[in-house]
């Protein structure tokens, strides 16, 4: 057996019962890197500062993850290892710290293999928006892998890790997850810390893990939640042992499927998928039942606003001042401001960062960003109301499957790709996207569960018996 | 000054709040410490780092509020101020916007006038910027440097009401203000050191009229009395403008000290566009009940509350007063000495007389000096136990300022007991009398003021020993 096919949890298992040496692991893991990464092009940077040679899995005897090998997306702070957000910006920078969930992941004995590709700044669906280089879809060589967070889902998918890391703003840990046909969590806002994370739009940044399976999933969970004193938007509260509902089991479960989710025109492929899930969740045990909830559009226009609001300002610290990118010849304050972003930022940053700066200007903010506010409550409170019913809404991950690299070119048409996924976000709600079958292009298909505020541990439960329930067989993508 | 125009004055006072540590990270709020050495990565604005409220802070801004009659928001949140500039790394400001922590306040101040009401419109929490530091002057320097070890000190923003109508109030308000945060020890308003900083606004209308005048911003005031200086060449030029009929024009002024007078510094078209919106790092702050009372019971009694106190209770003469409560630890020292001697004016005389001019002579800090009240009233009980004299007394008083002894063990040590044995003063007196013939004769003859001259002569042996009142006597009795 190729030790790279290997999940976390078997891995974990092997290395306990004494079955396999940590260096094979992680010899198998950088040689498979090695070959497939030159195509797929998930990783940014590399990690470089540990040796396979000089590992001691002695070190790692009494920890969780053993030393087992873990992507980080490209926006997390690791002290001294390059930081860039994929973004011309922060080519250079080195962060003299280390994200929380870094400090966890180490605590727990996990081993950073390197940082993964993304949109810049985390923005975009397709990581086409990265400054240096798009990723490929493992499953199709002129398919994008889905964004922001498409090299964590890419590396994950092509067998480079079993487990990484990515952030979802509105969608960019689900949508890419779906699109490379893996399964992809978002944890509650507050669910896990923020500490380190560069900020895109702050009340709406989560980060959470990518995995082969839903086991795995539920093991970085009990890596990363918790509640942390340097994120004042960070819960203090306990967590379960998310492993526990690693139960195939959904008799009772009462799921809902917004109808208004469904009127939505999407791919005929994605949507028969999606029912036949339903189907099987039905023939399981769980209580399917068709509910009403709030258009997703306008939870998109909210999103569209109150995103880049926060993230003009988010973004407004990178001015060639103290770090990062400066443009060079600039002979006044003003022009070294501007044309430090100018020349640092991408076309996508640049139009969030304009659209949010108009949105909070004066005699605009009342129209906009309160306006959106108001949305926002609106939308949380009708996903309130449902959970008091629900034990889970039901919808497709996203409209189509992966689409083509440099296919769309209008931005709107790119945001409407985050229709499924943007909602959880501005209602702050955990959700998980789960593969649930291929098109007949052979493209996988994701599923999305949503949840109740830190009731991950249903989503984990109702996505593992999916999984088992549907037994898909999921090959390793064709890579040549 | 003509009764023609009232003045209209608003002042902005910008205060540092004393806490150990900033207001959103553990960095030293030291002043004077290395360029950039108290600083980390949250006060640096670093990519992915998060605010984490002092509370300390709060504490400071609520007991503040309520010395200056405030009330105190149970609801109250932060909002981002976004500009650029190179002394704010992160490119916005956390301040607090539509919701302050404490708001409707006011104070009187006396001038010669009378007593003037000026409200508080509000106080809230923020933090500081950096520094830019250039070598040389602005104009001559080849770059600009910056130091943030200012970045996130906690300020207390403190708004009047335009109720100030001349001058000498906006310099008694700023008196009040002063002295006020330095009882509540929440800021040692240093001006050259900038913990406390103002702007004014200031405008002209006729009386009786209801509506504003344009008012113009002062900026770049270094003192009290700069501020006074620019608001009375403002409310010339102003004056003298609308005499001839000019237009006052909106705009921000700045204070030149070294001519003597307001230059424009920008119009209102060139004001920032702040793009207020919630800080979405922090959530909300509440104070509850609890909280507030806490603070309520740390409330120290105020100046003008214990300057009528001392008046009344140790009828203290009403310059006595103005000085002795001119500074707490100054009122602290007096009360605790009237614990233990009864004479407040002897009490009272030795603190304004011997110790504040060995404050001023040294230059030092009440609170460092090593003296205490019970120190002093055991001194003074001294002087009229005739173990030591008045004299004797600055002595022994200039020994406990430095060293904080024992004024028992002074005397003892220095042999600095008074000598009031009959038996050794009547040889000395004899021996005075031999020496100055001519002296007695003109007493004798008359001149009684001479005697003055032979106690002069017999303290002069004794370097200021002896007993002057039995001395004066014998020599009395002798030369009948």
């Amino acid at each position: 057996m190729k030790l790279y096919k290997c999940s976390l949890t078997e891995l974990k298992n092997m290395i306990e019962e004494k079955r396999v040496k940590l260096q094979d692991i992680h010899e198998s893991i950088s040689y498979r890197t090695a070959h497939t990464d030159p195509i797929i092009k998930a990783y940014v940077n590399k990690n470089e500062t540990y040796n396979i040679d000089e590992l001691d899995q002695n070190n790692y005897k009494d920890t969780y993850l053993k030393g087992l090998p873990i992507a980080i997306k490209d926006n997390i702070s690791i002290e001294e290892i390059k930081t860039t957000c994929s973004s011309k910006m922060l080519e250079e920078y080195v962060p003299p710290y280390n994200a929380t969930v870094v400090e966890k992941i180490k605590e727990a004995g996990g081993i950073i293999t390197g940082k993964t590709n993304m949109d810049e700044y985390a923005m975009g669906s397709s990581t086409e928006n990265s400054a240096f280089f798009p990723t490929v879809n493992p499953w199709g060589k002129n398919r994008v892998p889905g964004g922001s967070s498409g090299g964590s889902a890419a590396a994950v998918a092509a067998g480079m890790v079993p487990v990484s890391l990515g952030s979802d703003t509105g969608g960019s840990i689900r949508q890419p997850a779906s699109f490379c046909g893996v399964v992809g969590l978002k944890p509650t806002y507050g669910a896990v810390s923020r500490y380190g994370l560069v900020a895109f739009a702050s009340s709406l940044d989560q980060i959470g893990p990518l995995a082969r399976n839903v086991e795995d999933i539920a093991l970085m969970m009990n890596v990363i939640t918790g509640r942390d004193e340097k994120d004042s938007t960070c819960v203090n509260r306990d967590y379960p042992d998310f492993t526990e509902y690693l139960k195939n089991d959904v008799k009772d479960m009462k799921i809902g499927i917004p109808d208004q989710y469904f009127d939505i025109e999407f791919d005929q492929e994605v949507r028969e998928s999606v029912l036949n899930a339903v189907e099987k969740f039905k023939k399981a045990g769980a209580k399917i039942e068709r509910v009403s909830l709030t258009g997703a559009e306008y939870a998109l226009a909210a999103y569209y606003i109150i995103a880049t609001a926060e993230a003009s300002s988010n973004l407004a610290r990178y001015d060639g001042v103290r770090y990062g990118l400066r443009a060079e010849g600039a002979d006044n304050l003003k022009k070294m401001f501007t044309e430090t972003r100018q020349q640092g930022f991408g076309e996508e940053v640049k139009r969030r960062i304009m659209l949010g700066t108009y949105v909070l200007s004066s005699g605009y903010y009342d129209d906009f960003y309160l306006k959106a506010q108001k949305v926002r409550t609106l939308i949380k409170n009708d996903f309130d109301q449902l959970f008091t019913d629900y034990d889970l809404i039901l919808s497709p991950t996203t409209p189509t499957t992966a689409f083509k690299i440099g296919e769309k070119r209008d931005p709107l048409k790119m945001y409407a790709a985050d229709i499924f996924t943007v909602p959880v976000n501005i209602a702050g709600i955990p959700a998980i996207s789960v593969p649930c079958g291929f098109d007949q292009k052979g493209l996988p298909i994701g599923l999305q569960l949503m949840g109740a505020h830190f009731k991950e541990e249903k989503l984990i439960q109702a996505a593992f018996s999916l999984e088992k329930i549907l037994d898909l067989d999921i090959k390793y993508p064709a890579l040549k | 000054m003509d009764n023609k125009y009232e003045t209209i004055i608003g002042l902005e006072v910008h205060t540092q709040l004393d806490t150990k540590s900033k207001i959103f990270c553990s960095c030293s709020t030291e002043f004077g410490s290395e360029p950039n050495t108290n600083t980390c990565p949250v006060c640096l604005g670093l990519p992915g780092t998060l605010p984490v409220l002092n509370k300390k802070a709060v504490d400071y801004l609520i007991i503040t509020g309520l010395a200056l009659n405030c009330e105190i928001a149970f609801y109250s949140k932060f909002d981002r101020k976004n500009y650029f500039y190179p002394d704010l790394p992160k490119a916005y400001q956390i301040s607090q916007f539509d919701l302050p922590l404490a708001k409707n306040g006011y104070i009187r101040v006396e001038t010669e006038e009378g007593i003037h009401r000026i409200g508080i419109t509000r106080i809230h929490l923020e933090e500081d910027a950096g520094k830019l530091i250039h070598e040389g002057s602005i104009d001559q320097s080849s770059g600009s440097l910056v130091d943030y070890n200012r970045t996130g000190v906690p300020l207390a923003e403190i708004v009047s009401e335009p109720d100030i109508r001349t001058p000498e109030q906006a310099r008694e308000y700023l008196n009040y203000l002063k002295k006020t945060l330095e009882y509540l020890k929440v800021s040692d308003c240093n001006m050259e050191e900038g913990s406390l900083r103002c702007d004014a606004n200031i405008s002209l209308r006729l009386h009786g009229n209801k509506k504003f005048g344009t008012k113009v911003e002062l900026k770049n005031m270094n003192s009290f009395k700069a501020i006074e200086k620019a608001l009375a060449y403002e409310q010339k030029r102003q004056r003298k403008m609308l005499e001839n009929d000019k237009k006052i024009v909106q705009e921000t002024r700045t204070w030149d000290e070294n001519k003597s007078k307001t230059i424009s510094m920008r119009g209102k078209e060139e004001a920032n566009d702040y793009r207020y919106f919630p800080e979405p790092d922090l959530v909300p702050l509440e104070i509850d009940e609890k909280w507030k009372k806490d603070i309520e019971e740390r409330l120290p009694e105020l100046p003008a509350v214990k300057r009528k106190r001392f008046i009344d209770e140790y009828n203290l003469p009403e310059y006595d007063a103005d000085v002795i409560t001119d500074s707490r630890d100054l009122a602290d020292l007096f009360e605790s000495s009237v614990s233990e001697y009864k004479d407040a004016k002897v009490v009272s005389n030795w603190i304004m007389g011997e110790f504040l001019r060995l404050i001023n002579e040294e230059k030092t800090a009440i609170e460092d000096t090593k003296i205490t009240g019970q120190l002093l009233a055991k001194m003074l009980k001294m002087i009229d136990q005739d173990i030591i004299s008045s004299k004797i007394a600055k002595t022994v008083f200039e020994e406990m300022f430095y060293t904080g002894k024992d004024p028992e063990e002074i005397v003892k040590e220095k042999g600095l007991k008074q000598i009031s044995d009959q038996g050794e003063l009547e040889s000395l007196v004899e021996k005075i009398i031999d020496e100055n013939p001519s002296v007695i004769d003109d007493i004798k003859n008359g001149k009684d003021k001479a005697v003055g001259y032979l106690v002069g002569q017999v303290m002069k042996e004794t370097k200021g020993k002896a007993n002057p009142q039995m001395v004066n006597k014998m020599f009395k009795e002798k030369i009948k």
